[in-house]
């Protein structure tokens, strides 16, 4: 069952970054300040490891990206479906998309028993 | 009430200029790029002054003159590096008002917080690195009759540091002060939301510093700041921020085997024992003050106090005093001295907040007050406020367990004493924590045993120099606001001298 889903705005996004950057991930991010949100990078800039959890692919017409959370943070989420969806913003640390005025973000709801 | 001018108003006490370039060699130099960003207050969401938008190409120039100018600062004389910063804290004094409405307007937070903290905690700052690099010592080991170790700190040459949002030029301060100190010149990026106020503060100090010494550039994370963390021309980044990019600034580190200091963030428990409510007296009064920190700075604070842990056999009476205690939270204007809580940074930071009220809700926590975006109308219709929220839950659900960084506190119960650390404990982050109690010998073992780089106890959010601040677990490395930060800027330098004429015997 599918953990993680995308806007059709935020997929517009992703074209134009892919366009841009080549192939993308994304890494859920904690802490503070511009944390708490999905930070998009170039495919390997950041350096998943045996403490990341690889959440599922996003489908966007051709190609895909992949979606990674520390696994410590995932225990505490992994009851939740997570659609990344893109806001006005200024801000995301290294994240590829503040330059075009724009910021992923996270909307979240609660898995249902079957998808539990 | 009081209510200060915006920002190049008539009767205003600063003006922020139309546009700011970098700050490069002493010199205000435009981006390599040409190109420049629109910044925005929070207050009104209206845009103000437009921000050089650097590149790797004014990262390197930065850098170039970084390095020009870090020798000869490194070898000037502590006692020279100590009466420039007390300099910078007597300028910062002389002007604090407009660097306070500076701040307010840039960052949205209430002027009665810029005016008696972030600014007076600044000069404070300046001056605290300016006395203890007077008063540092090295030292001497006599290894045996004739050999001895002398053991000197050195400064690391050029380092980077990017500062966040939430306090742009208390954070900058809590990171330029010890580096300048220490002997370092400084490459800095500030926070592209808050991008500006840095500039008010760099033009009033600038004559004080060697050019070269304090280095600007501005831009987004992405096109400025990854080519500063990534250089192989910084000896050691310091960085405050979020999870993510704290792990990738260590793995740019670790290409150039240089030190990393960070700052990530927590999910600070304020535990409540049942002690507090005893009596209904100025402690009473203090504790609930505490509850209610956690919309200081619109609760975007690394150590905001997210998480109020409440003794069940008292839960009720202090949950309703608090919650009444949250409403009378003054919202408002925030050049209006009477306001308590202001804008929250920006329209990203909006949106995540409301994300997560949402989620609070959607996971069955139960909102007490608040819960929604505010629209204080007429000009303000456009900033980003949000009325500080009181959640009650459980600590599994995800309110309790990441940072909102918005004036919202989850609430829950426990038992006793060990229930209270458990539950305190059970988090991914150790930055502060809070514990609030009449028995000093309780409020002493939890403070003990609750794992967080500060624990106040009988208060909270007091940050004053000379108390280390710094994270356990995923909170991050290093201490800031205190001496030990030095060590973070500095080399040992071991010099192993004989002063005996005889061979070693070996050859």
């Amino acid at each position: 069952m599918p953990r993680v889903a995308l806007t059709p705005e935020a997929a517009d996004v992703l074209r134009r970054l892919r366009a841009d950057h080549g192939e993308l991930m994304f890494h859920q991010s904690g802490g503070c300040c511009d944390g708490s949100a999905p930070m998009c990078y170039p495919a390997g800039e950041f350096r998943t490891g045996s403490a990341d959890v690889h959440l599922g692919d996003l489908a966007v017409g051709e190609f895909t990206v992949p979606v990674w959370m520390s696994a410590a943070q995932f225990e505490h989420w992994s009851h939740t479906h997570l659609t990344i969806d893109v806001v006005p913003g200024r801000g995301s640390g290294f994240s590829l998309e503040a330059p075009l005025g724009v910021r992923f973000l996270v909307r979240s709801r609660l898995l249902d028993e079957e998808e539990l | 009430m009081a209510k200060y001018a915006a920002p190049g108003q008539p009767d205003g006490v600063v003006t922020y200029r139309d546009r700011y370039d970098h700050f490069i060699g002493g010199e205000h130099v435009p981006p390599a790029k040409g190109e420049y960003f629109a910044n925005p207050t929070p207050v009104t969401g209206e845009d103000f002054t437009e921000i050089a938008r650097g590149t790797a190409e004014d990262v390197d120039l930065a850098l170039d003159a970084a390095h020009g100018a870090a020798r000869a600062w490194g070898k000037t004389s502590p006692a020279d590096r100590a009466a420039v910063l007390n300099k910078i804290a007597d300028r910062i004094e002389a002007n604090l008002e407009a660097l306070a409405v500076a701040e307010t307007w840039e960052n949205g937070k209430p002027i009665r917080e810029t005016l008696a903290a972030d600014l007076p905690l600044a000069v404070d700052h300046f001056r605290y690195f300016a006395g203890v690099i007077r008063a540092q010592e090295g030292g001497i080991s006599q290894i045996d009759e004739d050999l001895v170790a002398y053991h000197f700190q050195e400064p690391l040459g050029v380092v980077g540091q990017i500062i966040p949002w939430n306090f742009p030029l208390l954070m900058a301060t809590w990171k330029l002060a010890p580096a300048l100190a220490a002997g370092n010149a400084v490459v800095l990026k500030p926070a592209e939301q808050t991008p500006a106020s840095i500039h008010v503060l760099v033009e009033l100090i600038a004559d004080l510093i060697p050019p070269g010494v304090l280095n600007v550039v501005n831009g987004f994370g992405v096109e400025a700041g990854k080519p500063l963390a990534s250089s192989r021309r910084v000896a050691k980044v310091a960085f405050t921020g979020e999870t993510t990019t704290g792990r990738l600034i260590m793995q740019y580190a670790s290409e150039n085997i240089i030190p990393v200091t960070l700052e990530l963030g927590g999910k600070s428990p304020n535990v409540f024992f049942a002690d507090v409510a005893a009596q209904r007296d100025a402690f009473y009064d203090k504790a609930l003050e505490g509850f209610t920190m956690f919309a200081l700075n619109q609760g975007e604070v690394c150590t905001c106090p997210s998480r109020a842990l409440i003794q069940s056999s008292v839960y009720e009476q202090f949950l309703g005093d608090a919650v009444e205690r949250t409403k009378a939270v003054k919202q408002g204007h925030p050049l209006d001295t009477e306001t308590m809580i202001g804008a929250q940074a920006s329209n990203d930071q909006l949106e995540k907040i409301l994300s997560y009220i949402d989620i609070g809700k959607q996971e069955g926590a139960r909102v007490l007050t608040g819960g929604e975006r505010a629209d204080l109308g007429g000009e303000l219709s456009g900033g980003y406020y949000v009325t500080p929220t009181v959640f009650e839950g459980d600590n599994k659900m995800r309110i309790f367990q990441e940072e909102i960084f918005g004036p919202v506190v989850a609430v829950t119960r426990f038992s006793d004493y060990d229930d209270a650390v458990k539950i305190a404990n059970d988090t991914l982050y150790g930055l502060g924590a809070g514990v609030w109690s009449r028995d000093g010998s309780v409020a002493y073992r939890a403070g003990r045993d609750i794992q967080a780089g500060r624990v106040w106890v009988n208060n909270y959010h007091a940050y004053p120099a000379h108390a280390a601040f710094g994270g356990y677990k995923q909170s991050g490395i290093g201490r800031e606001n205190h001496r030990v930060m030095l060590d973070h800027y500095q080399q040992t330098k071991n010099l192993l001298v004989s002063y005996s004429p005889n061979a070693q015997g070996f050859f």
